[in-house]
């Protein structure tokens, strides 16, 4: 049993993909400054990598292995433009603050990078517990550094003011520099090297 | 001159890495090395200067709304393709590195030998299908989507190559286990990113 569940609970920590693998770097940094967008961004990664993982593992056994690279982009550039063409029908402002980044999930590395090492090797069930463990670990790195961001660079979560207006009073300032792009390196890598440090896992470099 | 203040503003100011955080997994694991640095910034700047102009072709000639009314047929000129932009652009970036990695091979074989697996990866460095998405978003002409491709690759070059250069230092520093590799990598982005800042007031 506990074996079945691995590929789900896995990524959430040991593995996880940002944190550990280095994958999908690029957009947990570009969608973070709020909780809104992480969280539509989170999910958004989730179904295509769920669903490709799906989809590939599926036709596995079918699939030239000289040509997989091509079929694989097919199946993820396809899952991404169902994704996109449904922000754009239903969400539309968030989908216009993920700007380019809804589209850049093809290029996620996360997505290829699973299917590569897992999906090709592994049957549906198990690929798609794969696929579903490592959108929620994305997600859950995405969920953090956005609260972080969101919280002290603008007060807010979700949108909403959090931090009491008593605060600012007393001469509380917004950390303006969380918003723009260092604040987004600086707090991912805290992360990282406070979560590298709980489960005891370093680079020898 | 609009045009060099555009160049300046994606090398420096809207640095594709350090502000828009394009292709930051291929930066991270290729900056370990001073010389692999160099071989990819070059291999990106390459084909980023091929793929965003021939991207705006294709969407000017096809994929935009109406953009078939060429073909002089009204069924066609009532299209809007848009929504295969991506697959069209990924398809376009994977011929291209395709078509660059032989032309290399059959002309320029000592570039192509130093080039070697960059090529490659360089299909699923995400500056390359953003660079082209951006050109989309910010509704740039040709002269400008030309000049965007060539100065965002410049820009995206030159940050993996002062990383590089960063990492070859910090092999005498003595860094936190924990921190070590990613870790310090990532905040020592955050602050040549902060150095980037500085540029931001220029104006050309």
């Amino acid at each position: 049993m506990a074996t079945f569940w691995k590929p789900l609970k896995d990524p959430l920590s040991e593995s996880n993909p940002i944190t550990i693998q280095i994958l999908g770097i690029c957009s947990a940094l570009a969608v973070t400054v709020k909780l809104e967008t992480a969280v539509v961004m989170a999910l958004a990664l989730t179904v295509v990598t769920t669903g490709s993982n799906l989809v590939i593992s599926l036709i596995r056994n079918s699939v030239p292995s000289r040509i997989r690279m091509i079929v694989e982009m097919v199946v993820v550039s396809t899952l991404v433009i169902l994704a996109d063409q449904f922000l754009r029908a239903y969400l539309f402002d968030i989908s216009r603050q993920l700007s380019v980044f809804v589209g850049l999930i093809i290029t996620n590395c996360i997505v290829m990078g699973r299917l590569e090492a897992f999906a090709l090797k592994n049957p549906p069930i198990p690929s798609v517990l794969d696929g579903l463990g490592n959108g929620l670990g994305y997600g859950a790195v995405l969920v953090a550094v956005a609260t972080v961001r969101e919280l002290l660079g603008s007060g807010r979560l979700f949108g909403h003011a959090v931090v009491p207006a008593a605060l600012y009073r007393h001469g509380y300032v917004n950390n303006g520099l969380l918003l723009l792009a260092p604040g987004a390196f600086i707090v991912l890598g805290l992360l990282i090297w406070a979560q590298r440090t709980l489960i005891r896992h370093y680079e020898t470099a | 001159m609009e045009l060099l203040s555009l160049a300046i503003k994606s090398i420096f100011i809207e640095n594709i890495l350090l502000s828009s955080f394009l292709g930051m997994c291929s930066f991270l694991a290729i900056s370990k090395r001073m010389e692999t640095a160099i071989g990819l910034g070059v291999a990106v700047i390459f084909v980023q200067s091929i793929t965003v102009p021939v991207n705006w072709a294709l969407r000017r000639v096809f994929l935009a709304p109406g953009a078939l009314a060429w073909t002089g047929v009204p069924a066609l000129a009532a299209l809007d393709l848009s929504f295969l932009t991506f697959i069209v652009f990924i398809a376009t970036i994977a011929s291209m590195v395709q078509l660059v990695e032989m032309t290399l091979d059959r002309f320029f074989p000592r570039l192509y030998q130093s080039l070697g697996i960059f090529l490659p990866l360089i299909t699923v460095n995400c500056a390359i299908l953003g660079g082209s998405l951006f050109m989309v978003e910010r509704n740039y002409g040709a002269a400008q989507a030309a000049v965007f491709g060539v100065a965002s690759g410049a820009g995206w070059a030159l940050a993996i190559v002062a990383m590089g250069a960063i990492r070859r230092k910090l092999r005498y520093s003595n860094v936190p286990p924990g921190l070590r590799g990613l870790g310090i990598t990532m905040i020592m982005t955050g602050l040549m990113a902060m150095t980037f800042m500085i540029f931001s007031g220029i104006q050309l």
